[in-house]
């Protein structure tokens, strides 16, 4: 059994090596010594790589919200890129910005969504999500004279097999979409994957969320509701309920439960 | 030791490989192969756990009890697992977004359990290594191939790169959707096993036909 077996252990340390394995002491040694040794290589790694993790996960967030506003090219510089960005914490309830009350550039609306403090159940969630974050960050890209060029806003809903999250561009009227990105999803690949194809975001740009009396029209479906063409994305082919998933989700965080009162204010010059 | 260390590094890849012959491994290799690049980047993990776990459990093999044998390995392996999720986190971000799931999930890869018990337990520290190496390179030839077939005809692709233009970017190439999915590997997976044992016939299975025909009588 073992063939470190010597006839004559001499120390402490030999005659442990020596000693049966099966002994209730050497198992309970080995259990508690195996367990320290790997838990300690472990911890090591995990914290030693924590901070190039979390610069990783920043530069990701900061390269969506560069792409979705159209301002990415492979191998600018993101972190420069990404400070003319204006970041914001939103109370969805009002419109109003709540920058005083939390710094935009930690808070995390994603955690914010599980906090009881800070977040909301829903009763009415076409979108998937549960629970509903009273707060969220959203950023504000300014053109050379200060003026806004466009509004940046955090989506998430459910899909067929996971959450999508993403980002949703509009126009500084806050009616007309820019873009919609999502950077984050499970969905089949080749089928509701393609919600990353570049022609079907394309397709995003120009559409219009609101209707001239005010209704929100936007619609992702396989045939063009009666609105018109100015509202109406063309559905992922042979990903129909990825597609029923992205259209809920963009009505939810457009509709009066998300953006609305912030979009309100916007329209109205306010912001 | 009757085997040669080149033994122990080639034998895995086609004579004893662990998915064709031993057919262990499948499940993951039919969740990370409908991209090249990803199966690459499994294909190094795995080997990377399946050559240090072996290692280092035979190391201890000695001194292992046997009571607690199984818990002592799955220790090792699962660190081990935990470190390359860890650095590929750090240092393969993109992958690593994709993969994290299933890096996770080598832990409970046969292949890690099947050498770590069948071969690092009775074998010295070096052998081991080597053994499970080539049990990992074994694995990820096969995830390999799966995956050029299910990359290039499934996205028209390799490795990301275009080299069939698909109808949703305005090509000719209309992809095959199955190709995507996970039962695909699982088809072309019987199919390589099926190839393999008509180069090898030593590799097929007789041993069950005949207990049966023993006891028939």
């Amino acid at each position: 059994m073992s063939d470190t077996q010597s006839p004559e252990p001499k120390g402490v340390i030999a005659r442990f090596l020596a000693a049966s394995p099966d002994s209730v002491g050497k198992t309970i040694f080995i259990a508690v010594a195996v367990c320290l040794v790997a838990s300690m290589i472990v911890s090591a790694a995990a914290v030693s790589l924590r901070p190039v993790q979390e610069a990783n996960k920043l530069k990701d967030k900061q390269i969506n919200v560069l792409q979705v506003a159209g301002v990415y090219e492979p191998g600018i510089d993101v972190a420069q890129a990404f400070a003319a960005f204006e970041p914001h914490v939103l109370e969805l309830a009002t419109g109003e910005f709540v920058d005083d009350r939390f710094d935009p550039a930690t808070f995390d609306d994603i955690a914010a969504a599980s906090d009881p403090e800070l977040s909301e159940p829903l009763e009415n969630d076409p979108a998937g999500i549960g629970r509903k974050a009273k707060y969220r960050v959203i950023y504000l890209l300014r053109d050379e004279n200060g003026a806004l060029d466009k509004v940046i806003l955090p989506i998430h809903g459910y899909g067929l097999w996971s959450t999508l999250y993403g980002f949703i561009a509009l126009e500084e009227n806050g009616n007309d979409i820019y873009g919609l990105q999502f950077y984050q999803h499970g969905e089949t690949p080749g089928l509701g994957a393609e919600v990353d194809n570049p022609r079907w975001k394309a397709l995003w740009n120009g559409k219009k969320l609101r209707d001239e009396s005010g209704n929100l029209q936007i619609t992702v479906a396989k045939s063009m509701p009666a609105a018109g063409p100015d509202f109406y994305i063309d559905a992922l082919a042979g990903a129909t309920l990825t597609t029923v998933g992205v259209d809920n989700l963009v009505k939810f965080w457009m509709g009066d439960a998300g953006y609305a009162p912030f979009l309100a204010k916007l329209q109205a010059g306010e912001i | 030791m009757s085997q040669t260390k080149k033994d122990l590094l080639v034998d895995p890849l086609v004579d004893n490989n662990p998915i064709t012959l031993q057919v262990l491994g499948i499940c993951s290799a039919l969740a990370v192969t409908s991209s090249l690049q990803v199966a690459f980047v499994m294909a190094l993990a795995v080997m990377f756990v399946t050559a240090f776990s072996s290692f280092f459990i035979s190391c201890l093999r000695n001194q292992i009890p046997s009571s607690i044998r199984i818990i002592v390995q799955m220790v090792i392996i699962a660190s081990l697992v935990i470190l390359v999720d860890q650095i590929l986190k750090a240092y393969a971000f993109e992958i690593s977004k994709t993969l994290s799931v299933f890096v996770g999930l080598i832990i409970t890869n046969c292949i890690v359990m099947g050498r770590a018990e069948a071969f690092a337990m009775k074998n010295p520290p070096v052998a081991s290594f080597i053994d499970g190496l080539g049990n990992g390179m074994g694995y990820g030839l096969i995830l390999m191939l799966v995956s050029i077939i299910r990359e290039l005809f499934g996205s028209g692709s390799l490795f990301g790169v275009t080299i069939l233009e698909t109808v949703n970017n305005g090509g000719w190439y209309v992809p095959n959707g199955l190709l995507l999915l996970p039962p695909s590997a699982f088809f072309i997976i019987g199919l390589i096993i099926w190839a393999f044992r008509t180069w090898k016939p030593n590799q097929v299975e007789e041993r069950e036909y005949k207990i049966q025909q023993v006891e028939a009588h």
